[in-house]
């Protein structure tokens, strides 16, 4: 057998409480398209990284390039070395022309001061003429076509002398009739030897265009398998089933409505999203990073406007246009990114908590009752055991567990009915998670309706009572969480 | 009782006020005649509201992340449009009250309007408050020249000239209004409700928009505060100088800059204090005065307040670095 491309050994990466890759070690042979497959946060992205000389992997680990071991991975090495990863959003320049972003790789790798652009242009032109493809060379990019950019990314990559074309979700925002000429594309590539691997989580796609694929599931490489060794159902089951001991809660029918979402719609976002949420439930969201569960819920928080349907609180419609309106229905919304949309880490425990009551503790002249305010932080503090428990903290110095306790404490002071929680448990360490889980639970046992976005399946199966699965914009299934398995629902999102 | 006063030393006011008397008493033994003369200290009593209130003004702006480049036009095309409508009503009415009533609620009113039209365009249209401030700056200063041809316009009633001139008790008029202005300010930002979200917002925005504050609706308020307190500085300087002109006080508008990020004020927004801002302005202000006296061309002043400003924002963000550092 000839020596592969590239050999990944015993490749891990840890970040502090997170190990991203734990001892994964597969090959990618020459002229072959290889699928990475795996569940939001399985590692891929890590992977990718460390390809591409972002990070670099634990002391132990080894990346062979033709039998060759590439001691030190830096993003310039790694091109030079022909590795070349076209990310979602292509990484091209908008403004500047289809040449200048075609022959941009090439600029650095002279290290010259000065441009010759009568090479550069040959260079573009004999890219594109390789994919077969007719771009006018000084067209700004910006002006293309999103598929067109793509085929430009492409191009740069041809024109560094890629030996291995990673693709990230290339499909992702194609017509169908772009992903069937890209897949002729990708084909022309591999049969010229160049090796792509491809990323996405659209499992038709997945076995129509490539060779074999790599499954890894929670920092761990579970295998490398043909295209025909697996079925759908067969790779569904590699890639789920993380092994995460959390409490499983029980599963109660509740009929109360108290949140009903109708016919919800926003074109590029989400399609006819109906659901309901009970009193004292927890209902849980999920689906693949882009099904459109973050644009949903944040339409009911008011912060992305939708353009049909309509929301029913109590059995009343509502209009939300911005999240005050949403407050005023009793709705609080804890967005997924802790660090840069739920605190102001540079402002103390005690300001960020009276930002949302803010309204609440000032009198008619619009001064803030002082006393009241000391008496309000302290009384969440205590509730929610935020440790330590020194108002005057800024919010930096917590931990992930306790600065999400101060982003909860500050919407339960607005004493919500709903609390929407975007991924509640993103960037906790372990134990931490099974603290908030259980807080979210005894918030559902005093009447609370919760809404849990969560990629996460074994939490959603720890602590929902129901599960809304989104799929590509829509919900593709609405399930009671009694007896369900991880399977089930992945079967749904994929 | 000792480690209170180390804390009050050891916070950044403190050391303001440490250098503030430094430099006072500096001053003082190098020109005692001149510098603690009557005729000195008075007059620095009669400029630094003026300065004052225009540092605030900066500051208040800066706090939310943003800058307004537009604070001095916008003080002097409120007092050229007021003083305009104030001479021509004391010419053909001849009632100085009436007259001095109607120019100053039109200087007011015409500072607001000013500071509106910041807030509108850089809250609800999105355009980055330095452009948009520096555009706006350019747009007041052609109105003005426009308006008066590049005179002065004056004919003011004697009744006005007391506002920026005359003492109750012994206090200057425009260090009473200051004192109202710092009173106002303080309470503003340490007390209220809109304080609080001028903070947050100026920390991080999004966060603030995601807690239900009304980002936009606050800044377009933030920006009519500010426009209104250029217009109070407006009003002193014309009545100072009897006369209302596009280029009284231009040199205040970086000095502003100046007070406001020696006083404390973080370049960036969410953080700032009114005292340190006041003792910032007054070092400032006895430093161009002291070195006025001692006769340095009034461009090498420009030059030492260039480089104090550049000194003082290298020493925060050395500073800054090596507490994230520590």
């Amino acid at each position: 057998m000839a020596t592969p491309l590239i050999e990944i050994d015993h490749i891990s990466k840890f970040f502090p409480g997170v190990k991203a890759l734990q001892d994964v070690s597969f090959s990618i042979e020459t002229g072959e398209i290889h699928a990475l497959i795996g569940e939001n946060g399985a590692g891929k992205s890590t992977l990718i990284k460390i390809l591409s000389g972002i990070y670099q992997p634990e002391p132990g680990g080894i990346i062979r390039m033709e039998g060759e071991q590439l001691s030190h991975l830096d993003p310039l090495t790694s091109l030079h070395h022909g590795i070349v990863v076209i990310y979602q959003d292509f990484s091209l320049f908008p403004n500047l022309s289809v040449l200048e972003n075609i022959t941009l790789g090439r600029f650095v790798k002279r290290g010259r001061k000065l441009v010759d652009y009568k090479e550069m242009r040959k260079v573009a032109s004999k890219s594109l003429e390789q994919l077969g493809v007719e771009i006018d060379l000084d067209t700004s990019l910006g002006d293309l076509s999103v598929a067109r950019q793509q085929l430009v990314a492409i191009a740069r990559a041809l024109a560094n002398n890629a030996k291995l074309l990673i693709l990230d979700e290339p499909t992702s925002s194609l017509s169908s009739s772009e992903v069937d000429k890209l897949f002729e594309i990708m084909r022309s590539l591999k049969s010229r030897g160049i090796s792509l691997l491809f990323i996405s989580h659209k499992l038709d796609e997945l076995f129509a265009i490539s060779d074999r694929f790599s499954i890894l599931r929670d920092g761990r490489y579970i295998g490398t398998y043909g295209e025909n060794e697996l079925d759908d159902d067969q790779l569904i089951a590699l890639m789920v089933g993380r092994q995460i001991n959390y409490t499983i809660y029980p599963k109660r029918y509740l009929d109360d409505p108290l949140l009903e979402v109708q016919h919800l719609t926003k074109k590029g976002n989400y399609k006819d999203i109906n659901f309901t949420l009970h009193k004292g439930e927890i209902l849980g969201i999920t689906g693949l990073v882009g099904a459109g569960r973050t644009e949903v819920v944040k339409s009911i928080f008011g912060l992305n406007s939708s353009d049909e349907g309509s929301i029913l609180f109590e059995g009343k419609e509502i209009t939300i246009k911005n999240p005050t309106d949403a407050m005023t229905s009793g709705i609080a919304f804890i967005p997924e990114n802790r660090l840069s949309e739920g605190l102001v880490l540079r402002k103390s425990m005690r300001e960020n908590l009276a930002l949302t009551i803010l309204e609440s503790l000032s009198n008619s002249f619009g001064l803030i009752d002082q006393s009241e305010r000391e008496k309000i932080v302290k009384e969440w503090v205590a509730r929610l055991e935020i440790r330590p428990d020194n108002p005057d903290l800024l919010a930096a110095k917590l931990s992930g567990g306790n600065q999400q306790r101060v982003v909860i404490a500050k919407w339960l002071a607005t004493e919500p009915k709903i609390l929407i929680v975007d991924e509640p448990t993103n960037g906790i360490d372990v134990g931490a998670k099974a603290e908030i889980h259980k807080l979210l639970r005894s918030l559902a046992e005093t009447g609370l309706g919760v809404i849990v976005v969560s990629s996460e399946l074994p939490e959603i199966l720890s602590i929902c009572d129901r599960v809304v699965v989104m799929r590509r914009g829509r919900v593709t299934a609405d399930l009671h969480c009694e007896g369900l398995n991880q399977e089930d629902i992945m079967s749904k999102a994929i | 009782m000792q480690s209170k006063l180390k804390k009050v030393f050891s916070s950044k006011e403190g050391v303001l006020f440490v250098i503030f008397v430094l430099i006072f008493i500096l001053m003082s033994i190098l020109s005692p005649h001149k510098f603690l003369s009557n005729y000195n200290i008075q007059s620095l009593a009669y400029q630094l509201p003026e300065f004052g209130i225009l540092s605030l003004s900066m500051m208040l702006i800066i706090m939310t992340g943003g800058i307004n480049l537009s604070l001095t036009f916008t003080a002097t095309l409120s007092m050229i449009v007021g003083g305009l409508a104030m001479s021509s009503s004391f010419e053909s009415t001849g009632m100085a009250f009436l007259s001095v009533l109607i120019g100053v609620v039109i200087m007011l009113l015409v500072s607001a309007v000013l500071g509106m039209f910041n807030g509108l365009v850089v809250s609800y249209i999105g355009v980055t408050p330095m452009l948009a401030t520096l555009g706006a700056s350019t747009l007041f200063e052609g109105i003005s020249l426009n308006i008066t041809k590049g005179g002065a316009i004056s004919g003011f009633p004697f009744m006005f000239l007391n506002i920026g001139n005359s003492a109750i008790l012994g206090i200057p008029v425009p260090m009473i209004i200051f004192i109202v202005v710092l009173v106002y300010m303080w309470i503003l930002l340490e007390k209220s409700r809109m304080g609080a979200a001028i903070v947050m917002i100026g920390c991080n925005p999004k966060v603030a928009e995601y807690s239900g504050i009304r980002v936009k609706k606050i800044l377009f308020q933030t920006y009519i505060i500010s426009g209104i307190l250029a217009g109070i500085a407006g009003i002193i300087m014309a009545s100072r100088y009897n006369s209302a002109k596009e280029s009284y006080g231009s040199s205040y508008l970086l000095q502003s800059v100046a007070a406001s990020v020696l006083g404390g004020t973080n370049i960036s927004g969410g953080e700032g204090k009114v005292l340190g801002t006041l003792l910032a302005a007054m070092i400032l202000q006895i430093i161009s005065s002291g070195l006025n006296i001692f006769g340095l061309n009034r461009y090498l002043t420009n030059v030492l307040m260039g480089f104090i400003l550049i000194l003082v924002l290298a020493i925060n963000f050395i500073t800054d670095y090596l507490k994230k550092n520590k």
